[in-house]
């Protein structure tokens, strides 16, 4: 049976994962908006730059965020000048981990669709008196609906999965930065089977059936549309 | 045909490396004005360009006393007020016909509200349909909807895009009355762009001939399909529309009569009552020329005309543009009758027309 460290390290899987995907949702939406919509010449520095954790090993992704959040790195210093802590081995620090490994699961879906509205919808918006910021709430916004849902999904389950990066971070300290995917890791290595068994198979039901949902919430949706 | 005393201009210069659109229009700010032109002549851009959703478009653009564009200025497309009927009917997808319609209506201060939604609704009978969701309809119901929505913005301007090009002949038929009573009953002027010279000689007014960008011939469509100066006149099946009035029926015969300038048409009783405009249709080819008028004929439809110009289209055939009261008809025949006739400009002739066709 999963004890007490268990129970805690899913609490913290589970407020990493909501915490992060809120803010990817936050800040993702508008970066995959503009590289929807823009024309800029060097536009795909920044496709390539998001789609970056999709293959870099995390421990690299890791690695310099450690050095960038720790005590010398440029963002631990600036925090401590701001009168903060360092975000090295802390719950924050692994937000802000989690949220640079996951943005292209939240990004790229959005993008894709935005570019599925095409500009017509946009256009017929803007003869009808909405300014763009109107168009983008009434009609792009709604219209990628399917798009949310698939981002939503995948940054959530990408970050519970995480190890990595939340490793190299957080420095694997139960109760406060250990994650499920870690706790497993840990009972594996003490040969703890039966609880890495009890963990393991929740996170698989668990991450089929949120699949399983989007795909036929997508399915019906695409149908309605078409 | 009347006349215009408002017009509005449209200068545009869109270049698009493999395609540009060079135009200086006046057309009348009231009724339908034809915009005609084979497909790539910049039919489209030239709408869009008044819309103000082309980019890399300079020019100046006035309506009324509004300048939309010039030099300086650039009114976003949200902020001028037109209705765009798109060449498909782009519905938004999410919305239920209802908030299709109300989505721009919403969106103007009450007080330049001059359609309600409910006359929208009404002219072009989708009352029926409000609840359901735009996959719901079909081709030519969504179309419907989609221009109730571009009215219900009570635009100064209605802009559509081929509105009718998308849909098979049936719906085609199904949508050109709603079309026309749009016209009669609505002060809005409207440009309509459209490939099909049948839609030009029923719904326009006006007409702006595009070729390749540029501007070939404008003004009234009796006018320019007989203008010989331009391709219209010289196709096999060329024709003239000439715009009459209703004067009254003969019972007996089941015929109808309708009055022009040049004369009165005798044609099969049809339902429009005495009073109400209509369009006539005559093909070049169906009208003869005589010297004198024939009496003993079974031809009802004669009338005394001046020739205006005569055009030799090779090999045995020319095109007699004439004079008849104030509006041109085109006449084709040969060649050969032409030098027997001596037909020469400024010669009184009786044009015979075989046969008519109306047009609504």
């Amino acid at each position: 049976m999963p004890d007490e460290h268990d129970f805690a390290a899913l609490w913290i899987s589970l407020r990493l994962a909501s915490l992060t995907t809120a803010i990817l949702l936050l800040i993702g939406t508008p970066l995959a908006w503009w590289l929807s919509r823009s024309r800029w010449r060097f536009k795909f520095l920044v496709e390539a730059l998001v789609a970056l954790p999709l293959v870099l090993p995390p421990t690299v992704v890791g690695f310099y965020l450690l050095v960038a959040l720790g005590p010398h790195g440029p963002i631990g210093a600036l925090m401590e000048a701001l009168g903060g802590a360092p975000l090295a081995f802390t719950f924050s620090g692994l937000v802000i981990g989690s949220v640079v490994y996951s943005l292209p699961f939240v990004v790229q879906p959005l993008q894709d669709a935005f570019d599925a509205i095409g500009q017509r919808p946009l256009e017929v918006a803007a003869t009808l008196r909405a300014s763009p910021l109107d168009r983008f709430f009434s009609v792009a916004l709604p219209l990628a609906r399917p798009g949310f849902l698939t981002a939503a999904v995948l940054g959530f389950a990408h970050t519970l999965g995480e190890f990595g990066v939340v490793l190299m971070i957080g420095g694997n300290i139960p109760g406060k930065t250990q994650v499920l995917s870690i706790a497993i890791y840990d009972h594996v290595e003490s040969l703890e089977y039966a609880q890495a068994h009890w963990i393991s198979a929740a996170l698989l039901l668990f991450s089929f059936l949120l699949l399983m949902m989007v795909y036929g919430f997508n399915r019906r949706f695409s149908r309605v549309q078409s | 045909m009347a006349r215009w005393t408002m017009t509005l201009d449209a200068r545009f210069h869109v270049d698009r490396g493999d395609f540009s659109l060079h135009v200086d229009l006046t057309i009348p700010q009231s009724g339908v004005t034809a915009v005609f032109g084979p497909s790539g002549c910049g039919k489209t851009t030239l709408l869009r360009a008044i819309a103000g959703l082309e980019s890399n478009c300079t020019g100046y653009f006035r309506i009324g006393g509004e300048v939309w564009q010039d030099g300086r200025r650039f009114l976003p497309p949200h902020k001028r007020p037109l209705g765009y009927v798109f060449q498909e009917p782009s519905l938004f997808a999410h919305l239920s016909v209802r908030r299709n319609v109300e989505y721009g209506l919403k969106r103007l201060r009450p007080a330049v509200r001059r359609v309600s939604l409910d006359r929208a609704v009404a002219l072009l009978g989708i009352g029926p349909l409000m609840d359901r969701k735009p996959h719901q309809l079909s081709g030519g119901e969504q179309q419907r909807v989609a221009i109730a929505r571009a009215l219900a913005v009570s635009p100064a301007i209605l802009l559509m895009d081929e509105p009718l090009a998308a849909l098979d002949m049936a719906l085609k038929h199904e949508i050109l009355p709603y079309l026309e009573s749009l016209q009669r009953e609505l002060d809005i002027p409207v440009l309509y762009v459209s490939h099909s010279r049948n839609e030009v000689a029923r719904l326009a007014d006006f007409m702006v001939l595009l070729e390749a960008g540029r501007v070939r011939g404008m003004g009234a469509v009796g006018e320019l399909f007989a203008r010989l100066d331009l391709p219209l006149a010289h196709r096999p099946d060329a024709e003239t529309v000439i715009e009459a009035v209703v004067a009254g029926h003969d019972e007996a015969f089941a015929l109808t009569f309708l009055d022009f300038s040049g004369g009165r048409f005798t044609v099969a009783r049809n339902d429009l009552p005495p009073g109400r405009r209509a369009r006539l249709r005559v093909l070049a080819r169906d009208v003869s020329l005589t010297l004198e008028r024939q009496t003993h004929t079974s031809i009802l439809n004669i009338f005394p005309a001046v020739v205006d110009e005569v055009f030799d289209e090779g090999g045995a055939q020319a095109t007699v543009r004439l004079r008849v009261g104030d509006v041109p008809l085109l006449s084709r025949i040969t060649r050969r009758s032409v030098v027997n006739l001596d037909l020469v400009p400024g010669r009184a002739v009786y044009a015979q027309v075989k046969s008519v066709a109306l047009l609504n």
